[in-house]
């Protein structure tokens, strides 16, 4: 009975939002609205019962409690070893001073946690990212070659091969703005805009198959599990 | 005429898009599908993983957009369990834990599969990059408990692993930028294999990853999920979807050819 009610429900909401392909209407403006609505308040309860209760609150109440056994002078060694909980503290503290940001007298307490967070981010991502997308990403671009000098290249990936390096030097050449776009440096910027119109033909052509996967999932949701119900 | 095409409401466009979406869903016919190298290397890796091993599937998706990558979750899931080997899903997304939870609860009871023998769902934990990174230390570390909230260490398959150096591979059901957090900071750090099936939306961002080697298989859509599907030789709805999908393509380049002849007509006509 509920899945039922749940498929209808789906059923009316599909349609609500397909309603818009004809024009905007307020069956559309509910669905949106009421999508937007459930899916924030949705990750707003996961962040709770997946985040903060099991990374921040249960462990530091159950140092807590430690902590009061210790006060108390009953202490085990497990629940000394529960007193660590407490140096989540620091990172529970440095978090709300996010909420600093509510008083206008304290607001200059959130250039804390976000310093903390920049330098983080800059420190893990400047290495992991240079190597991940520039070093191997040239490596990729010449390594073929070796293969190509070794005979372990067929033609097609020689051609391949060739193609990507080419690609790469004339895109990089039509986004060089400190020489002017003359003669061969010219030319070869226009063979880059011809790579760089290709790639956009392939990610467009790619965003109408993304699409139309999301309009078969649900033309088929209609069809065999709503008119299912029905029949 | 041709000021009448140009001029064409673009609702008839749609209503022709959902007549070749709905009549293949009705009376389907069967397109011939040829498997591609980056499915073919991704099933390859797989298949050859010995009876025990674990990988993890990172189910970075919402309910939104799960249209392409849960037929690739059921495919995979299955072989995997065919071959005995053990899977551990996680995601990354925070509207995804339900919607994964049961898909993998669903796809293990059609193959026998025991929870937390056979697999296990870890939920989702806040912080992509604290989640990548904290996991190549020690998984237990994100995630002390599962999605049931059963203590990690109660987990008999989980027994033996401790972080990404017994995880055979990570493979990423992607509709985001997800797959490129995994390979910067998963592969390039820890060195774990990490295989992906994306969207069709994010397909060409992927293969310069596929060309170096950083991506050791990838499935593109539903083209991915229906030559996985072949591999494995049985036909579900990445299949399905992918026929759909390629009437739905042919109108598509039917109309772009015939709205660029009618552009060029009409702009020498003007000249």
């Amino acid at each position: 009975m509920i899945a039922t009610i749940g498929i209808w429900v789906a059923a009316f909401l599909t349609l609500c939002i397909y309603s818009f392909l004809y024009r905007d209407n307020p069956f559309y403006r509910f669905a949106e609205h009421l999508f937007v609505g459930i899916s924030v308040g949705y990750g707003i309860v996961i962040a709770i019962h997946q985040g903060i209760i099991p990374l921040a609150w249960e462990p530091l109440s159950e140092a807590m409690r430690a902590l009061w056994t210790v006060i108390r002078g009953q202490a085990t060694l497990e629940t000394i070893n529960a007193l660590w909980g407490l140096i989540k503290i620091i990172p529970i503290a440095i978090g709300l001073l996010f909420f600093a940001r509510l008083s206008p007298r304290h607001t200059w307490l959130i250039r804390y946690p976000i310093a903390i967070l920049i330098g983080f981010g800059a420190g893990i991502a400047i290495p992991n990212v240079l190597q991940a997308n520039i070093f191997a990403q040239t490596r990729g671009t010449i390594e073929p070659f070796a293969a190509i000098n070794a005979g372990t290249l067929s033609t097609l990936d020689i051609f391949g091969a060739i193609l990507i390096v080419i690609g790469v030097i004339c895109t990089l050449t039509y986004f060089f703005f400190s020489v002017e776009h003359r003669g061969p440096i010219n030319w070869l910027s226009k063979v880059g805009i011809a790579f760089l119109m290709i790639g956009f033909g392939a990610a467009f052509g790619n965003t109408v198959m993304g699409r139309l996967a999301l309009m078969i999932h649900r033309v088929s949701f209609l069809i065999n599990d709503w008119i299912g119900i029905i029949s | 005429m041709l000021e009448k095409f140009m001029n064409m409401d673009r609702r008839i466009i749609f209503l022709l898009i959902a007549l070749v979406v709905i009549i293949p869903t009705l009376i389907p016919v069967r397109m011939p599908i040829t498997v591609s190298e980056p499915t073919q290397k991704l099933y390859n890796y797989i298949d050859t993983l010995p009876s025990g091993s674990t990988i993890m599937i990172a189910f970075d998706y919402g309910p939104s957009s799960l249209a392409e990558p849960e037929p690739m979750a059921k495919a995979v899931m299955q072989h995997c369990f065919s071959k005995g080997v053990k899977v551990i899903g996680m995601t990354l997304y925070p509207n995804t834990p339900t919607l994964a939870h049961k898909l993998m609860r669903k796809i293990a009871a059609e193959n026998n599969a025991v929870y937390g023998e056979d697999y296990t769902f870890l939920g989702y934990r806040p912080g992509t990059l604290q989640v990548i990174l904290g996991m190549g230390t020690n998984i237990a570390s994100v995630f002390e408990t599962d999605y049931e909230k059963t203590p990690i260490t109660e987990i008999p398959m989980m027994e033996n692993i401790t972080n990404y150096d017994q995880i055979a591979l990570l493979l990423d059901l992607a509709a985001g930028s997800s797959t490129e957090a995994w390979i910067v900071y998963a592969n390039t750090r820890y060195g774990l294999k990490i295989g992906a099936g994306v969207t069709a939306v994010i397909i060409a961002q992927m293969y310069p990853y596929l060309q170096t080697g950083q991506l050791i298989g990838l499935m593109p859509g539903y083209l991915g999920a229906a030559e996985y599907e072949k591999l494995l030789n049985a036909p579900g709805d990445g299949t399905v979807g992918l026929n759909t999908a390629s009437y739905a393509h042919l109108l598509i380049i039917g109309l772009v050819v015939l709205g660029n002849i009618a552009f060029f007509i009409h702009r020498r006509r003007e000249a």
